[in-house]
């Protein structure tokens, strides 16, 4: 399988994929871990996103339920528990003063008599029944009701997550189920201009990431922004004043993060490029290792890579600090309001204006507060980098289909294999015209050889009769049935095809012999082997027909990849055949294989054979001699050497010059 | 290995893990020192209406706040920069020690994965590194110092410790040991989903000839519903991380209130140490969650580090000489002198008993089925590796005993893979020769036919070459790297089957052009076809390693039968004879 294209992805072996872990998507506990491609479109992609959750309606009502439930639970807890500090210092206070006094009165009338008055103050207005000790009924049941509702809210959270679990896996589930449809009803010119990389990396990284993203930020997001919502609540409700002051923590936050992320993004951008370019400049130079070592050009290299590695370096350095600055100066905004939060409580349950378990409470939210805050900052981080993988899966779901398909036809009843072009016009790009006029008539059974050049259009014609293309002009017929009028797939089935490109999907080799026809039974197979002499080697193999063909190829040699692709097209049985002869770096003992199994498979085809062997072309009933897409020849052999014309030139300046030397 | 790789390469930041290490430590102890000055507050001030106590404690809880950030701050920096020059340094060593591999260690772990081993696998270190110095260090030292506190703020509740932080080990371990199998059953399935688009893409005119779209749909949906089980089940352990960590600390702070309001009740303890103790009880918590995440990280990158230390370890087999010796006036004379090779661990050698002289001058040619070992035989010539019997001669000189600047300065190499450097054409040629003119260049491009494509770039020379040199068709490639080699009119010339990718008509105007520069040079040809090689002064026909024949086209057709095979299965039987 040719895996050069999809450089990252495709070269990595799966062991080392695992370790690399999942893609662009982890931000890390450091915020800002990741750039985050930014979504061009952020506002309707996130929509169409959300939108694709419609059918779990259900079940996001009860994530944002639950959530509420949660973190409504989770932010009572602490004022509840206040009462169980007030009922702990009121016995305290009691058993202090019940030495001295009989009443609470009598307690503050000492205290005032003593000048200190702050001290009456708030004792006056706590509820100390002097000599009564802490009433610990009280304070279980309060704490009883505290452990209800952690559990309730534990309990809320744990349902919360299994459901957005559901939902963001369901949503990741379809979305790829659809991409992987949609490639089935792309035109292949989309293949074509679409760089095989770039293609391959929206269908995978892209959803991965977007899965991840969306796992990771879904059901923080809600919960950390009812947190904050919730704990203002409650510290508005406990003391005002200390919520005031405490949400002047807000936009200090927000001053900061703004500030550090802004800064941190612009120097992970500088961080990313510097890797992306030290890391072209380590491909380069461990791919071409042989020459750069042979042209001496290492001590070079190495110079450039130093100087490229210390600027990586600077850069990750300024990254890395600026971005690790946020915890401590988060850490720091929290203690702050915490100093804040104890001297002005403090001084308030002084003066008797608030209750100590108020001021327990507050602590406890402003601490609270805090971190949810800058959990939401880094989110929508996160949350951008999942909208921009989103929107460019979307830009694929949208991308132009192939036309319509017309309904059954049946085409011809049995396929004699003539076909016809009659004045076809095609071209992959409106501006430079490929092929024009081009008209031919091929009788049921003949073989025809096309030759010329690169880049003269010869795998393109091959490629109209698949329909794998649709003509601008002109029409070509399968006995006398005009194709574009055809379903694509009663066409193809009439057709066999064998690639120089040998593309064998990971799977035994019986598996993709089988490939040709899924309904074929075992002894068809092995017949189909014998044929293609694919039976020769396998019987060689440890495994047998069982040996699974990898990525890399492994146990099996080029040569024979071509053979199992022709004993799959052997299979399909097909009345119409398209060959590229592959010439490549075939040992010389396959290549005579190979030859006599394309010879195998031809016999009593129609077959178009893109000829490189001068056996093939020679014995072909028809030779097309093509050049910029026009077909300037076309003729057996021996009429066409007698023409003295391109054919002729092309065959001495080939082929002549080792004949004559033999 | 990831301890050892972290000891050697972190030895020279030994000052600066010091100061990270004090300084997160002072960091940590003002962190619990604040719990501390809060409860002093409500007892001593609160509790006794002592405003002007308040105040000042107040000051103090500052102060602290601020050294706390001093330190932090610091330390980050140093964090910072000890783990990125922790990257640096071993991107280095792993640059150069790939630098000094042969061939044959590249072939062994494979260019990619050395890419890999080389970018990823350091960058995966070095944030665990980063992370370690920020949480790792100072989570043991928060627990530690929290447990202290807690307990010397109040003794007679430290049980509570004894309790809750093995349950929240216990816990977070368990969760933990039931997502970490399913993240590695996960990242397999994804590759197999991807596996599958891979294949669907790449194989696309395959799937629609056959037809086969609804089986590829099938396959793929299998495999997606797979994929979407496991990645459930593993999400749902996720979410069950979070509310289990938090009623743990939620039911121990009920439990503080419980046990210690009985203390306070009885005189044991100052309601202050209450709150105070409950801080801690959450800090120790914290802490241990924060290392159990991090240690999460740990066998991901103690891999990578096994990766990188292969590198590292692994000596490159081919190596200078001690007492280089130095030839007078090369002329580029190649003799092979019964060479064999194999590669280690691997039971049949590649080549066996190679023995043949190539003269200046004279074009000694290779053919042979894929697998025959040309391309190795010609690899021995630059040391691209090092026979492993015989010995491979330059003028006389075994190679092993040249200076292997002086050796490569004599050949000019041209291989498999038409290689082109991110650059232009110019800088592509340089590589060949640092100071060509642009005559030298011009005449190396004429003679390559690749004068014509050139020319007609708009910016000739300086036209730019992308990575790869994917900006340029096949053809074009193999000339400008045959270019490349001619520019540096080298004693020594190695094509590697480097006129695949021309067409026939240039293929033979190129092998007319070529005697203007290689007429006093050994040229080594590796070829496939037969038609190129049938001027040749000397051709050896190579099977399964061996030499079973050298002489010329004719008296090679009269007297090897492997030839007259590979001459046979390119031309038809008439025309041979």
């Amino acid at each position: 399988m040719s895996t050069t294209a999809n450089k990252p992805a495709g070269q990595m072996k799966q062991t080392e994929r695992v370790v690399m872990g999942g893609g662009p998507g982890r931000g890390g506990p450091f915020g800002g871990g990741q750039v985050g491609q930014k979504a061009s479109d952020f506002k309707p992609s996130l929509k169409r996103l959300l939108r694709r959750m419609a059918p779990d309606r259900a079940r996001i009502a009860g994530v944002v339920l639950l959530g509420v439930v949660s973190v409504a639970f989770s932010v009572i807890a602490p004022k509840i528990l206040g009462h169980a500090t007030d009922l702990i210092f009121q016995g305290l206070f009691g058993n202090r003063l019940g030495a001295e006094h009989a009443t609470k009165e009598q307690a503050v009338e000492a205290a005032r008599a003593a000048g200190d008055g702050t001290f009456a103050d708030m004792l006056s207005k706590l509820d100390v029944v002097p000599g009564v000790g802490v009433d610990f009924g009280a304070v279980g049941s309060v704490l009883l009701i505290v452990l209800a509702v952690y559990v309730a809210s534990a309990l809320a959270g744990w349902l919360q997550g299994w459901f957005v679990t559901d939902v963001v896996q369901r949503t990741v589930s379809d979305l790829r189920e659809e991409v992987e449809q949609k490639l089935h009803r792309l035109p292949l010119g989309y293949f074509d201009r679409q760089p095989r990389g770039e293609l391959l990396s929206r269908v995978t990284n892209d959803i991965d990431n977007l899965s991840q993203s969306l796992q990771q930020t879904l059901a923080q997001l809600l919960t950390s922004i009812l947190t904050v919502v919730g704990v203002l609540g409650m510290m508005f409700w406990i003391s005002p004043l200390l919520a005031v002051i405490s949400l002047a923590a807000v936009p200090l936050t927000m001053i900061i993060s703004k500030q550090v992320m802004g800064r941190s993004q612009g120097l992970f951008v500088e961080q990313w490029r510097r890797t992306g370019a030290l890391n072209a400049q380590i491909e380069e130079t461990f791919s071409g290792h042989a020459l750069v070592r042979v042209y001496g050009r290492l001590p070079e290299a190495e110079e450039r890579f130093a100087e490229q590695n210390e600027a990586l370096f600077k850069a990750s350095f300024g990254a890395q600090f600026v971005s690790g600055l946020i915890m401590p100066l988060m850490m720091f905004v929290g203690n702050l309001n915490y100093v804040i939060v104890a001297v002005v409580g403090g001084l308030k349950v002084a003066s008797g204006s608030m209750s100590l378990g108020d001021v327990q409470a507050f602590i406890q939210y402003s601490r609270q507060f805090t971190q949810p805050l800058t959990q939401v900052a880094s989110m929508a981080n996160l949350l951008q980098s999942g909208v921009a993988s989103a929107e460019r899966v979307f830009e694929l779901l949208d991308a132009e289909e192939e036309s319509e398909e017309p309904a059954a036809t049946g085409g011809p009843g049995v396929t004699r294999g003539a076909v016809r072009f009659e004045d076809v016009a095609f071209s992959y790009d409106e501006d430079r015209p490929l092929i024009e006029d081009l008209s031919l008539d091929v009788q049921p059974g003949q073989t025809v050889a096309i030759v010329g050049p690169t880049g003269a259009g010869k795998t393109t014609l091959v490629n109209l009769i698949l329909r794998f293309y649709e003509l601008n002009g002109g029409r070509i017929t399968l006995d006398g049935v005009d194709i574009a009028g055809m379903q694509r797939r009663e066409l193809r089935d009439r057709i066999g095809m064998v690639l120089q490109d040998t593309w064998l999907f990971e799977g035994t080799i019986r598996d993709n012999i089988a490939y040709g026809r899924p309904s074929a039974t075992e002894e068809e197979i092995l017949e189909a082997a014998k044929a293609t002499f694919v039976d020769r080697f396998v019987h060689s193999l440890p495994e047998g027909y069982d040996t699974v063909i990898s990525g890399d190829g492994g146990s099996v040699s080029a040569g024979e990849r071509q053979l199992i692709t022709i004993a799959r097209a052997f299979l399909s049985d097909p009345a119409l055949l398209i060959l590229d002869e592959a010439t490549s770096s075939v040992d010389t003992r396959t290549e005579l294989l190979l030859q006599h199994a394309m010879a195998a498979l031809r016999s009593d085809r129609t077959s178009f054979v893109i000829a490189h062997r001068l056996s093939t072309i020679r014995d072909a009933d028809l030779i097309l001699v093509m050049e910029d897409g026009r077909i300037v020849e076309q003729g057996s052999h021996v009429h066409l050497l007698e023409a003295d014309g391109a054919y002729a030139a092309l065959y001495r300046s080939q082929f002549e010059s080792a004949v004559d030397a033999a | 290995m990831l301890i050892q790789l972290l000891r050697t390469q972190l030895r020279p930041y030994r000052t600066w893990l010091t100061l990270v290490v004090a300084l997160q430590f002072l960091s940590t102890l003002a962190m619990l020192f604040l719990p501390h000055i809060n409860a002093k507050i409500i007892d001593q001030g609160v509790a006794r209406g002592d405003v002007g106590y308040i105040w000042s404690m107040g000051g103090v809880m500052l102060a602290v706040s601020l050294g706390q950030i001093l330190c932090s701050v610091i330390a980050v920096w140093f964090s910072a920069r000890t783990s990125m020059g922790f990257g640096r340094d071993v991107r280095r060593q792993v640059f150069h020690r790939v630098g000094s591999f042969s061939s044959r260690e590249i072939a062994q772990f494979g260019a990619p994965s050395l890419i890999t081993r080389g970018t990823n696998d350091v960058q995966q270190v070095q944030m665990l590194v980063l992370m370690g110095l920020t949480m790792l260090v100072s989570a043991p030292i928060m627990m530690a110092g929290g447990i202290i506190m807690a307990m010397r703020e109040e003794l007679g509740l430290s049980w509570l410790l004894a309790i809750t932080v093995p349950a929240l080990l216990v816990t977070v371990g368990f969760i933990i040991s039931r997502m970490v199998p399913g993240f590695k059953v996960m990242q397999v399935r994804i590759d197999t989903v991807n596996r599958i688009l891979r294949e669907q893409v790449t194989g696309i005119r395959v799937v629609r000839a056959f037809v086969r779209e609804p089986e590829e749909k099938a396959r793929f949906a299998a495999a997606n519903e797979d994929l979407t089980v496991v990645a459930r089940s593993t999400g749902r352990w996720m979410g069950t991380m979070f509310p289990t960590v938090m009623l743990i600390m939620n039911v121990s702070i009920v439990g503080v209130y419980w046990f210690g309001g009985h203390r306070i009740d009885s005189g044991e303890m100052q309601i202050g140490s209450l709150t105070a103790f409950m801080s801690y009880l959450m800090q120790i918590l914290m802490s241990v969650m924060m290392a159990t995440f991090m240690l999460v990280q740990v066998p991901r990158a103690a891999v990578c580090a096994e990766r990188i230390s292969e590198v590292l370890d692994t000596d490159a087999s081919v190596r200078p000489p001690v007492a280089p010796v130095t030839l007078e006036d090369p002329r580029g004379m190649v003799t092979f002198d019964g060479v064999g090779f194999a590669y280690p661990g691997a039971g049949d050698p590649v080549l066996t008993d190679i023995s043949f002289t190539a003269l200046p001058g004279q074009t000694t040619a290779f053919v042979g089925s894929t697998g025959a070992g040309k391309s190795t035989l010609v690899d021995l010539v630059p040391r691209l590796y090092d026979a492993t019997a015989g010995a491979v001669r330059v003028d006389g000189v075994d190679v092993r005993d040249l200076d292997p600047e002086a050796l490569w300065s004599l050949i000019g190499i041209v291989p498999q893979k038409s290689f082109l450097f991110s650059g232009t054409v110019r800088s592509n040629l340089q590589v060949g020769k640092g100071d060509a003119t642009d005559e030298e260049m011009w005449a190396a491009l004429r003679v390559a036919q690749g004068e014509d494509f050139v020319r007609a770039l708009p910016e000739g020379l300086d036209a730019p070459v992308a990575q790869g040199g994917s900006n340029f068709s096949g053809g074009q490639r193999q000339r400008l790297a045959i270019a490349r080699a001619l520019v540096r009119k080298p004693k020594i010339v190695v094509f590697d089957d480097s006129f695949s990718a021309l067409d026939v008509a240039t293929d033979a105007r190129l092998r007319r052009a070529l005697p203007e520069v290689t007429s006093e040079s050994t040229v080594l040809l590796v070829a496939q076809r037969v038609s190129s090689i049938l001027d040749a002064d000397q051709i050896v026909v190579l099977d399964d390693g061996r030499i079973v024949g050298v002489g010329t086209h004719h008296s090679l057709l009269e007297e090897c039968p492997t030839y007259q095979e590979i001459v046979r299965s390119q031309l038809t039987e008439e025309e041979v004879a």
